[in-house]
């Protein structure tokens, strides 16, 4: 290839688009390097804190297209305190000052506010998409100035964010200029919105496939929002109580029958079970169905529902489907890759809602399933043994028992011998959670067989350090483990502080981890940033190395210990 | 190893008041490995480990592992469901000189809605009849719907009704004869 002149290398480089594919490229020797880096658009940094701003527009200036995630992943679940960090002002404020021609922006977890917006809306004149998840930190304000001032935007994506509602009138901030908008998913704002502002947006958007409203869109305005905009791919529907005999519930059950372009339905924030029927017809056609936030339906009316879904291919559902309803599924849903079952009421044990039959049924009904997430109240070994014989092509598999160390209720055993036959059959496995009761001997089978495991979560798991080390032995792909209330120490920590220049990040909370090995594994590695999350009243930091460490999060880095950690965090 | 977890236990330290006999008690809940389980293992060390009393679900931090996003908003959409700030509809009736207001939402059907509205307005609501609307009286309850159209109470189902209703007017003399005729 070094024959080739420049031009035709960076011509061949085009077809290659996967993230890692480039980054395998630019290794091979220092002239790929440089074409490589010289034609890069899009780039994808997995940990905000393992590169600067700086290093990233200095290689790459022709970017365009930048993914960024910050806090780990554990945050979702409140055990990452409030300012640990994850901010994208930084990057703004760089990529604002460099000549930069940023187009895309999408961010996870991070912390966004409306100053940061507000310059981005102003900085780069092509700027098309911003796409923000799990973020929080910003108000209606910021959203605002997006609208008001990204004259070709496509896509505004705000996916389950904390925003901060200040009422303005943030959708008549879009210019009327303004038609070039491709996707709208404004569902996780909880005020008020401009309806007439809406809709008039809606009309004068032809390009307009994605659509998602919020909880304060009424039925009839969603009405009206069909009529103009009969072309939609992805709806999320906001509020979707009416009386069915209203002249509104008619038209909109006409214009509904007129869409028949949706291939995903998701929202049903404010629901009326009895209007459901209207949306059967364009059921048919459904790929990705999500009423994983529509508790107002009961079980028999997301049966009732998922029976003319054929063409599924993504559920997320509540566990009120109960495993008669996932039965359904099974024998309804053929094309069905990827099931989540979330908890509607993840604090009663009472009703158990789906267990161990409902994703046995599903496992025989469906030889497409590649992606499980799985709330249940018990499992059973036996279960698991016949999912992992039912279905070999698991790539995610997530299986949370809602009691953290139940064991199989009808033998009474750990759930070993069913998550061990779960990694043994699908040799794919990038993505696994555990939970249930189990002891060392499920990290040995994970560490055997899951080979091309990427990201593992534990909780409430193990007897000794031993589980830990057989993961970390055997799992040669792994990117991301994170650990919690697991007895996992310094013997283990300590004994290949090498791997951890493999991975992304460690996380390890509540387990038997010390402030001394910290230490050492710091001092020993001086391309991991070792955080200690210590928020007990205590301020200062007893020099003892003995004590136990509440929450440690260690990541590798190439540029040391970041300038922005909070009082909190103890950098080694 | 692992066999010296009892001792290590004993001698432990962890971040804590000072003066406190058991810390492990005063973390139990950042610190808790494993909550109790009936199960009674073989293993050595297991049990040495299970001190602390199991917390309850609730008190565990961040589990279930459900996004905290999802969490509060079904914690959102529970309490609008229960604590509602009710359906409010203006009353109107003929020759009355203002207006009440009544909260829909506080009534469990159509015979607990009359009997509030004789009361308030001190009449007699006469006996319903589908096909007849309501007989021997000269009042009519009636409603607007959301179509803006004037419908007899009574006719449909009543979550129907409280859905469906904007606002109410007793109807008095012939134009309640009217609607009462045409049986709708």
């Amino acid at each position: 290839m070094n024959y080739f002149p420049d031009e035709v290398v960076e011509h061949v480089f085009d077809f290659i688009t996967s993230h890692k594919d480039r980054n395998s490229v630019s290794l091979v020797c220092k002239s790929w390097y440089k074409i490589e880096r010289y034609s890069r658009q899009r780039v994808f940094i997995g940990n905000c804190y393992s590169i600067t701003p700086q290093r990233l527009i200095a290689r790459f200036p022709g970017l365009k297209s930048l993914t960024l995630k910050g806090k780990p992943h554990f945050a979702d679940f409140n055990l990452v305190p409030h300012d640990w960090g994850g901010f994208v002002d930084p990057w703004i404020k760089a990529l604002a000052k460099s000549r930069i021609g940023l187009e895309e922006l999408r961010l996870k977890r991070m912390v966004v506010s409306d100053d940061s917006l507000e310059l981005l809306s102003k900085s780069f004149p092509n700027f098309k998409s911003l796409v923000l998840v799990s973020c929080d930190g910003f108000t209606t304000d910021g959203v605002a100035a997006i609208a008001a001032n990204c004259r070709f935007l496509r896509e505004l994506d705000l996916q389950e964010n904390e925003v901060e509602d200040h009422r303005g009138h943030w959708l008549s901030c879009f210019p009327e200029s303004c038609t070039s908008l491709v996707s709208l998913n404004f569902a996780c704002l909880k005020g008020e919105i401009n309806l007439a502002s809406l809709e008039r947006l809606v009309a004068r958007s032809p390009n307009l496939k994605s659509l998602r409203l919020n909880r304060v869109v009424p039925l009839d305005t969603l009405q009206k929002l069909l009529m103009r905009a009969p072309q939609l791919v992805d709806l999320g529907i906001g509020s979707y109580v009416d009386d069915p005999s209203s002249e509104v519930f008619s038209k909109l059950k006409a214009v509904i029958q007129l869409c028949n372009s949706i291939r995903s339905l998701s929202g049903f924030l404010e629901v009326a079970p009895c209007c459901m029927s209207a949306i059967y017809p364009i059921c048919e056609n459904l790929t990705f169905l999500n009423l994983s936030y529509a508790p107002g339906l009961q079980g028999n009316d997301l049966t009732k529902l998922v029976q003319h879904c054929r063409k599924l291919q993504r559920l997320w559902i509540l566990d009120c489907i109960g495993d008669k309803g996932l039965g359904v599924v099974a024998s309804t849903c053929k094309e069905l890759q990827e099931l989540r079952v979330f908890p509607s009421d993840p604090f009663d044990a009472g009703n158990a809602a789906v267990t161990e039959e409902g994703l046995v049924l599903i496992s025989a009904g469906c030889p497409k399933l590649n992606s499980l997430l799985y709330f249940c109240h018990q499992m059973t070994n036996a279960a698991l043994i016949t999912v992992a014989k039912n279905c070999t092509n698991f790539i995610r598999f997530r299986l949370c028992i809602l009691d953290p160390v139940k064991a199989d209720p009808v033998t009474n055993q750990p759930l070993d011998e069913g998550f061990g036959a779960i990694v043994r059959s699908n040799k794919s496995l990038k993505r696994l959670s555990l939970s249930g009761l189990l002891t060392d001997q499920v990290f040995l089978y994970i560490g055997m067989y899951a080979k091309k495991l990427e990201m593992l979560s534990i909780a409430f798991a193990g007897d000794s350090n031993k589980g830990m080390l057989y993961v970390l032995n055997g799992c040669k792909k792994l990117r991301k483990l994170e650990i919690r209330d697991c007895p996992f120490g310094d013997v283990a920590l300590l004994e290949d502080m090498g791997k951890y220049e493999t991975m992304r990040s460690l996380w390890m909370s509540s387990c038997e981890v010390t402030l001394g090995a910290c230490k050492i594994l710091a001092k020993k590695m001086s391309s991991l940033n070792v955080e200690i999350i210590n928020e007990s009243e205590q301020l200062e930091f007893s020099l003892d190395d003995r004590l136990l460490v509440d929450k440690m999060y260690l990541y590798r880095t190439l540029v040391g210990h970041r300038k922005d950690k909070p009082e909190y965090v103890l950098l080694l | 190893m692992e066999n010296s977890v009892a001792y290590e236990k004993a001698t432990e330290l962890r971040l804590g008041l000072p003066g406190i006999d058991e810390p492990a008690v005063l973390s139990s809940v950042k610190n808790n490995k494993r909550p109790l389980h009936d199960e009674k293992s073989g293993e050595n060390g297991k049990s040495a480990q299970n001190e602390t009393a199991p917390p309850s679900k609730a008190q565990i931090v961040g589990w279930p592992p459900v996004q905290s996003y999802r969490k509060n908003n079904f914690q959102q959409a529970k309490k609008s469901e229960s604590e509602c700030g009710g359906i409010y509809v203006k009353v109107s009736m003929d020759g009355a000189p203002y207006l009440r207001k009544i909260d829909l939402k506080v009534y469990k059907g159509y015979p607990e809605l009359l009997q509030v509205l004789e009361n308030m307005f001190k009449f007699t609501i006469g006996e319903y009849s589908e096909r007849e609307g309501y007989k021997g009286s000269d009042y009519e309850p009636t409603y607007e719907d959301k179509d803006g159209d004037w419908m007899l109470v009574g006719d449909v189902p009543w979550e129907m009704f409280i859905t469906s209703c904007k606002r109410l007017r007793i109807m008095k003399g012939s134009e309640a004869r009217g609607l009462s005729c045409s049986g709708v």
